[in-house]
């Protein structure tokens, strides 16, 4: 099956059930077992429990007591779209940060804590948010949350150890992106597509940028954004939301209120043409991306924009859902093939201006300029002619599967939950996405394929393959501009 | 820190195929397999697993059946392995195996008795449209030892009993049209060419060649390997490899023991009746390394990639929870590994450094792995290889082990905490015959590793003067 197109973002309540497994038989005899052959039972822990703390942190809980490992996680509601000019890639550089220190903890020392604890920490960093999690035995989680908390409040470390991390940041950026092609042409699309909105930056930042990165521009950001009420605590496996509360409290509730910083709303003009760019890079395959704007799903409010959202998506499964999809079948199959892949994606929700996007590796000897022709006749097709219903009744179907598949991990779970409360949505909006996506009538997304596939609101990149031995872009910062 | 997901969004592996997911560029491309090898997945191959309730029997037809029932969630999760993985491809048809595996879902001949749901022959269309329509799929592949498919499902009985039928029809009656696999076998050529323009693929590749010399897990998929792989290839390995009584059945979901029997009796039905079951001839090991090597291969990169190492060890190695221990200190256990400390947190040469033994029906490679900007390579090199050497020879400190056992030990329920996670283990149960109660004692075993058993096994397996180095895209 193909991923779900929603972008993980989507999640129900009506099916986490039974809170007993074979597992949970054998690690926790106190549980009662299920009988031979039951099947899902419903269980009275499914909703997520939701708290506010007194300085305005939010918690959210959701139990899950299949084994007896827990999940914790803090997501702030900074990202790469809220740095400026000059420093883009500080929010991912300040999360790095974080693993180095506070007043009562040396550095190294967090990771090292987690291990002895039995548990997994890792953390990460998008443009709408940073996140921090620890994977663990669920009896440990007092102990992960009082660490946690103490970076949240307390991040302290000296400029040497900046120094340091910021190397192993720019090799992070070589890796990720200045030795892979089809990145460097995504961070151009970007950078192209977008004028005003700060989604125009990369989230790594720029490499000029991290070179003149200084560890008081880290310190800066950390004390403008990591502020109680623009956090939230995500808690979900095998725990009792009450007493996750107390401890809550106990160690995150404490952390003096601040006020969050204004956020400048850098609205993204609209588009009035086409908009394009050549991107030559080392690589055998040319590639073809089009981006093209299109409304968001800003909450789940009925609204004419908000359905052309919920459409589109339903569009781009329509095309590229499942395997045999019009795109593939249309452009990878026969003697006449125009490509070797093919792709659809809708953006559907984010803090910052959303893209329905085309994108495929042309085949050997045709061009990226006919794939792009081809590409936007599948979306011309569908406006012409609308889909038929069996397709949709299939996107659907998929869907609805994989509301069940993702129960299976509690990871995923409280994730979800943590895009959910970064977007503004309440818990339970998994399963009212869904509610709202099968509604999609065939004619809604026709509709959408007819309005937003000009080429006024359409931004196309090309990358144009050279020659291995080729020196025709500098790939290398200069060796040792910065240690 | 690290700016990555592994596990559980794109669970690890027994066999070593990683997938990263970038969360530093989360982007609609992502979707797109990014496969990578990096240390928070790369525990070492065939690691271990839990205590729970694992019922094991043999079907009339000679297959292995090994279940855990899963109630929570109305879905399961079935997989079959063969020992018809690349270790067995005629070298210069390397992929065939995988290839194969593949080509599965390229189309499906009609039912010999022509009835049930899904007799007619179907395309490769029709197929993708029946699994979506079911919200169920059927994955195949093959790695170096094992072939493997791999059947999701909700256990709704109008959906599973739909969704055994076309996985036992198609696994059964595969067409192998002959347009569908010359087509796919110019994307896979374009898609290998494109892979060597990456500094990370050419220097797995020569990696690869030299550490495994003339065997099996040394050989690569190529444009010309393809080429010399026909429909009838397919068909003949086919005919051979999908036998009964050769299969492993691992089945994790919402069903009792006798849905199981009943649901893998159906699945295998239609599968070759073996009259025998002999043994399959057997494949030669790997030869050690005879000296030392230092390969240094040009590339304008950004970044050097680094691989040191050598033939590490088999799966059925006596010492093989001394030796998880040992590389869980060396480069296996993330952030507070040796390697980790001294490339990345002393001296911010590398974003990601690791070490993983891919231990499997034969000593698979010991692997350090780092990425460095090119004029760095060779300070890199000399740390990584001091750290190595130092680890061999000294063994680990009594406060190191005490470490990695909290972590490993304290840890292992979250090595089974999703059935996704519990298919992965008691597959590895069912392929490598190991115990039935190998989760239920695991900690125990690695409670008992003592800092000699470490320091005893690491260097009877690793010799540092005599491994590999590649360096692709050093500065000069």
């Amino acid at each position: 099956m193909k991923p779900n197109l929603l972008l993980g973002i989507s999640l129900t309540t009506a099916l986490l059930s039974a809170p007993w497994n074979a597992l949970a038989q054998a690690a926790q005899p106190r549980q009662e077992p299920a009988g031979q052959g039951s099947q899902t039972r419903s269980a009275p822990s499914a909703q997520v429990h939701t708290f506010r703390l007194a300085n305005g942190m939010t918690l959210w809980v959701k139990p899950d007591r299949r084994a007896p490992t827990a999940v914790h996680m803090v997501w702030l509601r900074v990202g790469s779209m809220d740095e400026v000019d000059g420093t883009s890639g500080v929010a991912h550089v300040l999360e790095h940060m974080l693993f180095k220190g506070t007043p009562s903890l040396a550095v190294g020392e967090f990771s090292r804590r987690v291990a002895a604890l039995g548990g997994r920490d890792n953390a990460f960093t998008a443009k709408d948010y940073t996140g921090y999690y620890q994977q663990i035995p669920s009896d440990q989680l007092a102990a992960v949350m009082r660490l946690e908390a103490d970076r949240f409040a307390n991040n302290q470390w000296p400029d040497a150890e900046f120094v340091k991390e910021l190397e192993v940041v720019k090799e992070e950026r070589r890796l990720r992106t200045d030795d892979n092609p089809r990145a460097q042409l995504h961070e151009m699309l970007m950078a192209t597509a977008l004028s005003a909105s700060p989604y125009r930056r990369p989230i790594v930042g720029w490499m000029s940028d991290l070179e003149a990165m200084s560890a008081q521009d880290a310190r800066d950001f950390y004390r403008k954004w990591y502020t109680p009420s623009n956090a939230v605590v995500v808690v979900a496996g095998d725990v009792d939301p009450l007493q996750v509360k107390v401890l809550a409290d106990q160690y995150y509730g404490v952390i003096p209120a601040r006020s969050v910083a204004e956020r400048k709303p850098q609205q993204e003009p609209e588009q009035q043409g086409l908009r394009r760019l050549e991107f030559k890079a080392p690589a055998e395959q040319a590639y073809v991306a089009l981006a093209f704007k299109v409304p968001r799903l800003a909450n789940l409010d009925v609204t004419p924009e908000h359905n052309d959202a919920l459409a589109l998506t339903v569009l781009a499964a329509v095309l590229d859902g499942y395997s045999g999809a019009r795109l593939e079948r249309t452009l990878t199959q026969g003697n006449t093939r125009l490509a070797d892949s093919v792709g659809a994606h809708n953006g559907l929700m984010g803090r910052g201006p959303q893209f329905f996007y085309l994108d495929g590796v042309p085949s050997p000897g045709q061009t990226p300029e006919a794939l792009e022709v081809a590409l936007r006749a599948q979306v011309q097709r569908v406006a012409n002619e609308g889909v038929i219903e069996a397709e949709l009744e299939r996107v659907k179907t998929q869907w609805v599967a994989s509301e069940i598949y993702k129960l299976d991990s509690v990871f995923n779970q409280a994730r979800e939950l943590g895009v959910a409360w970064i977007l503004g949505l309440p818990p339970e909006h998994g399963a009212q996405l869904i509610a709202r996506l099968r509604q999609v009538t065939p004619a809604q997304v026709q509709a959408v394929a007819q309005k937003y596939f000009g080429d006024d609101n359409l931004t196309v990149a090309i990358l144009r393959p050279q020659p291995l031995s080729g020196q025709s872009r500098p790939r290398r910062a200069p060796a040792g501009a910065r240690h | 820190m690290p700016s990555f997901f592994c596990d559980p969004i794109a669970p690890c592996e027994s066999e070593p195929t990683m997938f990263l997911i970038s969360s530093v560029l989360i982007k609609p491309f992502g979707w797109r397999a990014r496969t990578a090898m990096f240390s928070a997945c790369l525990l070492a191959s065939g690691w271990a697993q839990a205590a729970l309730p694992i019922q094991h029997w043999t079907q009339p037809g000679g297959a292995r059946v090994y279940l855990v029932e899963s109630h929570a969630i109305p879905m399961v999760d079935v997989q079959i392995d063969l020992d018809a993985g690349g270790r067995r491809d005629p070298a210069a048809q390397a992929g065939l195996a995988s290839v194969m595996a593949g080509q599965i879902a390229s189309g499906m001949r009609a039912a010999p008795k022509g009835q049930g749901p899904y007799a007619q022959a179907m395309d490769e269309n029709q197929i993708g449209e029946a699994w979506a329509d079911l919200g169920a799929s059927l994955g195949a592949s093959a790695g170096a030892d094992r072939m493997s498919f791999a059947l999701r499902s909700l256990t709704d009985p109008a959906l599973l009993d739909k969704a055994v039928a076309l996985a036992a029809r198609q696994l059964a009656h595969p067409a192998f049209p002959e347009a569908m696999w010359l087509r796919d076998r110019e994307r896979m050529s374009a898609a290998i060419r494109e892979s060597m323009t990456q500094p990370a693929t050419v220097a797995q590749h020569r990696f690869d060649s030299v550490v495994y010399g003339a065997h099996p897990y040394g050989y690569h998929t190529t444009s010309e390997s393809l080429l010399r792989i026909g429909v009838q290839d397919l068909q003949n390995l086919h005919a051979q490899s999908l036998q009964a009584c050769r299969a492993s059945v691992s089945v994790v979901g919402a069903l009792t023991r006798a849905q199981t029997d009943a649901l893998v009796k159906r699945l295998l039905a239609q599968w070759p009746k073996a009259s025998d079951c002999q043994p399959l001839p057997a494949v030669a090991e790997v030869a050690p390394l005879a000296e030392a090597q230092h390969l240094n291969l040009p590339f304008d990169s950004a970044q050097a990639h680094v691989l040191i190492g050598q033939p590490g060890y088999k799966r059925d190695d006596p010492d093989f929870f001394a030796l998880l221990v040992g590389n869980h200190i060396l480069g296996g256990g993330g952030f507070v590994s040796r390697l980790t400390e001294q490339v990345r947190e002393k001296r911010g040469l590398s974003y990601s450094v690791y070490s993983y033994f891919s231990a499997g029906l034969h000593a698979g490679a010991f692997t350090v792995g780092l990425q460095t900007r090119p004029d760095q390579a060779a300070q890199a090199v000399a740390v990584a290889k001091d750290v190595v050497r130092a680890f061999v020879n000294e063994g680990p400190t009594q406060a190191e082990l005490q470490a990695a056992k909290s972590n490993l030990m304290g840890g292992f329920a979250l090595r089974i905490d999703s059935n996704r996670k519990l298919l992965d283990n008691v597959a590895n149960i069912a392929w490598n015959r190991l115990p039935l109660n190998y989760l239920d004692v695991w900690t125990q075993q690695i409670e008992r590793v003592t800092v000699q058993d470490v320091r005893r096994a690491m260097s009877r397996v690793l010799q540092p003067d005599r491994m590999v180095t590649v360096v692709v895209g050093a500065q000069p």
